[in-house]
């Protein structure tokens, strides 16, 4: 035996009772899991190729299917866990670098759920939302630091440029390539039809998305894909990408074999050669480097343009985030460890980096320390999975949210994190057209237009819960939070009391 | 054409007024001055002086002169258009860049090609008179590098590491490079005269710019260097 057989992690139950051997299950894996055996007129699956993606489930006529957990185990051992060995085994076969998709599937702390939400009670009236005027606009961009006046005493009302938001949630940066042209479709006619914005990700921005630009973020990122007078002109922001929380302090490389028709065009490299970026962006070792790098944007587009630095939340965020805040950037994202990828090795993903809501905390205070909080607006991502957790952010400091994962599950992401494949069963990430065709763009915009509707509802209710009437007076107002659970020392970096405090 | 003394101009004044320009333009007094014909479409710009970091960032067909040298970063993901420099430039000269023309009469600093790519009809071409540092074409994805050493007394003509992670394009180097380390992953030979001929338009025009005689600069050894695949990290990853 060469290699060790690795066993599947699932188990595909099928009910021969119910399944009438429509082939539907066949024709709807693009894994290859499901055939029909002629000569027992039976269907069978070959498990080792399933990723549980449910497409099967989901377009079984007679719900004849059941995806589980393969019931055949290792001994178990609390040490050395079933991952732990498949991944092993895994290597030893290969020799590779292990390759992950999506965030951070391990059980390391989610601080969303140990904050709770504050509500008025007698001595200050909730506001009910249906019934009065609530502000979920926000504006993302330098704010001046004091009123001016002119020579006329008329006060001074221009301002640097800023990106307005109908409700503080942003779709981040996805590449086409990462994911296909329809979802791109579908963010940019959500994001149009919402009044937020999308961002196009490092692959540049396809043609016919061009009339999206009053609600495209544009991204440059070390490789630079797609980067041209135009496509910087065409977006309402342009963001540096420094980092991904998925994968901080490394590149990102997307094969050659996904290099082809259009990606090869929006990316502007021929077909079939590997899209490299780089790790670091080769001119920018300090923070005067990251100045040039912003000032040349700005310079390009004319002061038109809010410019982001997005960076990873690693260690020593809030003294980075303090640098960027004085290299001329207007909104700094930060992307926490649990943050979404089209693929990233294992071991990147799963252990480098930290929290969202710490590295936000630490950011906020921060810069609030030094007096430079008004420089920039505050954008976080990595893990923001519904309305609460966005009004938590709100009160820890941030501007707005980055949402990804949760926009990816509104157009039919079922999470089996292997994006990597390219063989996405949702027509999501994936550049094979019959795949591609399974994702309506104008149903998956719907999908997201409800979504992010439903959430501003919901953030209206938090917030007229607590008195609030606007995301501006949320902004930074961490006495609306409470921690439960949590350490002392967890606590004072949330700056937040415990419950019952 | 017009001038502009740019003396005591910051940057953005003095791009500022670039912009609003219709005409070709001789910058004057140029001090260190960033991001010079940043973006540019059109015009001719000659500089006298020494500009600053980022001159010709995202250049989108514009034509730029420098009489001296120029620092850092020059010809950013240029796009298209050309940049004439008659002294030596610095670090990470036309990273990333897509399309148009860079000549050098002198030196190049660290990182000179760095990620430059090509696309559809736009072959990127940098042409560097004198010497080059180290990490020359590092992630080269396209386009052509010369590096033609003239002048130089030493035979090496580039510094370390050149060519590290090369996955397209080309590098020819006036020199036989046998003490040059190249990775694994490239091929190094002895230019043919076809090879040669690949880069007879561009050196013509090198000789045409700069004043000299094409025929004493093909009398000489020249290296191409070539990715020997276009993927070079396919092999290295298992799906988790």
């Amino acid at each position: 035996m060469n290699g060790i057989f690795i066993m599947p992690e699932f188990d595909v139950i099928r009910s021969d009772a119910r399944c009438t051997v429509c082939r539907v299950c066949e024709r709807q894996c693009a894994n290859g899991v499901h055939a029909f055996l002629e000569e027992k007129g039976l269907m069978v699956s070959d498990e080792t190729k399933c990723v549980n993606c449910q497409r099967c489930v989901s377009f079984c006529p007679t719900h004849a299917l059941k995806i589980v957990e393969n019931p055949n185990r290792l001994r178990e051992n609390a040490n050395w866990d079933r991952d732990t060995i498949r991944e092993i085994y895994k290597q030893a076969n290969s020799g590779g670098v292990l390759l992950s998709s999506m965030g951070n599937p391990k059980p390391l702390p989610v601080y969303w759920d140990k904050i709770l939400i504050n509500a008025s009670q007698v001595t200050n009236p909730p506001i009910d939302p249906l019934r009065e005027p609530m502000e979920t606009r926000v504006f993302l961009g330098k704010k001046p630091e004091k009123v001016s006046r002119g020579a006329d005493g008329a006060l001074i009302t221009t301002l640097p440029p800023q990106i307005e938001l109908s409700m503080p949630v942003l779709f981040s940066a996805m590449s086409y390539g990462s994911i296909s042209y329809n979802a791109h479709a579908a963010l940019a006619e959500a994001a149009a039809r919402l009044g937020i914005l999308y961002n196009t990700g490092e692959g540049g921005l396809h043609e016919d998305f061009y009339p999206y630009g009053s609600n495209t973020i544009v991204q440059v990122a070390s490789g630079r894909f797609g980067v041209h007078e135009k496509y910087l002109e065409t977006g309402a922001a342009i963001e540096i990408k420094m980092g991904q929380g998925a994968k901080p302090g490394i590149g990102g490389h997307l094969p050659g074999p996904k290099i082809v028709g259009d990606v090869s065009r929006t990316r502007m490299i021929p077909e079939g050669t590997d899209a490299i970026s780089p790790a670091p962006h080769h001119d920018i070792y300090s923070i005067e480097d990251l100045r040039q790098l912003v000032y040349s944007l700005k310079e390009a587009t004319r002061y038109k343009k809010p410019v982001i630095v997005k960076v990873a939340a690693v260690h020593n965020i809030a003294a980075i985030a303090s640098g960027v805040a004085r290299s001329g950037a207007d909104i700094i994202a930060i992307d926490g460890f649990r943050g979404g990828t089209g693929a990233a090795p294992t071991r990147i993903r799963d252990n480098v980096g930290i929290p969202i809501e710490l590295a936000l905390a630490a950011v906020d205070q921060r810069l609030r320390d030094e007096g430079i909080r008004g420089n920039v607006s505050l954008i976080v991502g990595g893990s923001v999975r519904s309305a609460a957790d966005v009004v938590k952010a709100l009160a820890l400091g941030a501007d707005a949210c980055y949402v990804a994962t949760a926009a990816l599950l509104a157009l039919g992401c079922h999470l089996c994190r292997t994006c990597q494949s390219g063989k996405c069963n949702w027509g999501i990430a994936t550049q094979e057209p019959a795949l591609v065709k399974r994702l309506n763009p104008a149903q998956g915009s719907e999908r997201l237009v409800n979504l992010m509707n439903a959430w501003r509802h919901e953030i209206m209710e938090l917030m007229g819960g607590m008195g609030i009437n606007s995301v501006e007076a949320l902004r930074g107002n961490r006495l609306m939070l409470r921690g439960v659970g949590l350490t002392q020392k967890e606590l004072e970096i949330l700056g937040i009391s415990h419950a019952g405090e | 054409m017009k001038q502009i003394d740019a003396k005591e101009l910051d940057f953005r004044t003095l791009n500022e007024r670039l912009r609003q320009a219709t005409d070709d333009i001789e910058i004057l007094n140029c001090c260190g001055q960033r991001f010079i014909g940043a973006g540019l479409s059109d015009r001719k710009i000659l500089i006298r002086g020494t500009p600053g970091n980022a001159l010709g960032a995202y250049l989108n067909g514009a034509s730029l002169t420098v009489g001296g040298n120029v620092q850092d970063a020059v010809g950013d993901t240029m796009n298209a258009g050309k940049i004439t420099v008659h002294g030596n430039i610095g670090d990470a000269a036309g990273y990333a860049m897509r399309g148009g023309t860079i000549l050098v009469k002198g030196n190049a600093g660290y990182r000179a090609g760095i990620h430059m790519k090509a696309y559809q009809d736009k072959v990127p071409q940098m042409v560097i008179g004198g010497r080059a540092g180290s990490f020359l074409g590092e992630y080269q994805a396209g386009g052509v590098i010369v590096v033609l050493g003239l002048g130089e007394k030493q035979s090496r003509i580039v510094g370390n590491f050149p060519c590290t992670g090369m996955h397209g394009g080309k590098m020819f180097l006036r020199a036989a490079c046998e003490d040059i380390a190249f990775p694994q992953q490239v091929t190094a030979r002895r230019a043919t005269d076809e090879d040669l001929r690949e880069i007879q338009n561009i050196l013509l025009e090198f000789c045409a710019v700069f004043s000299y005689d094409i025929a004493a600069i093909l009398d000489a050894p020249f290296t191409v260097i070539t990715p020997d695949t276009s993927n070079p990290y396919r092999q290295m990853y298992v799906v988790n």
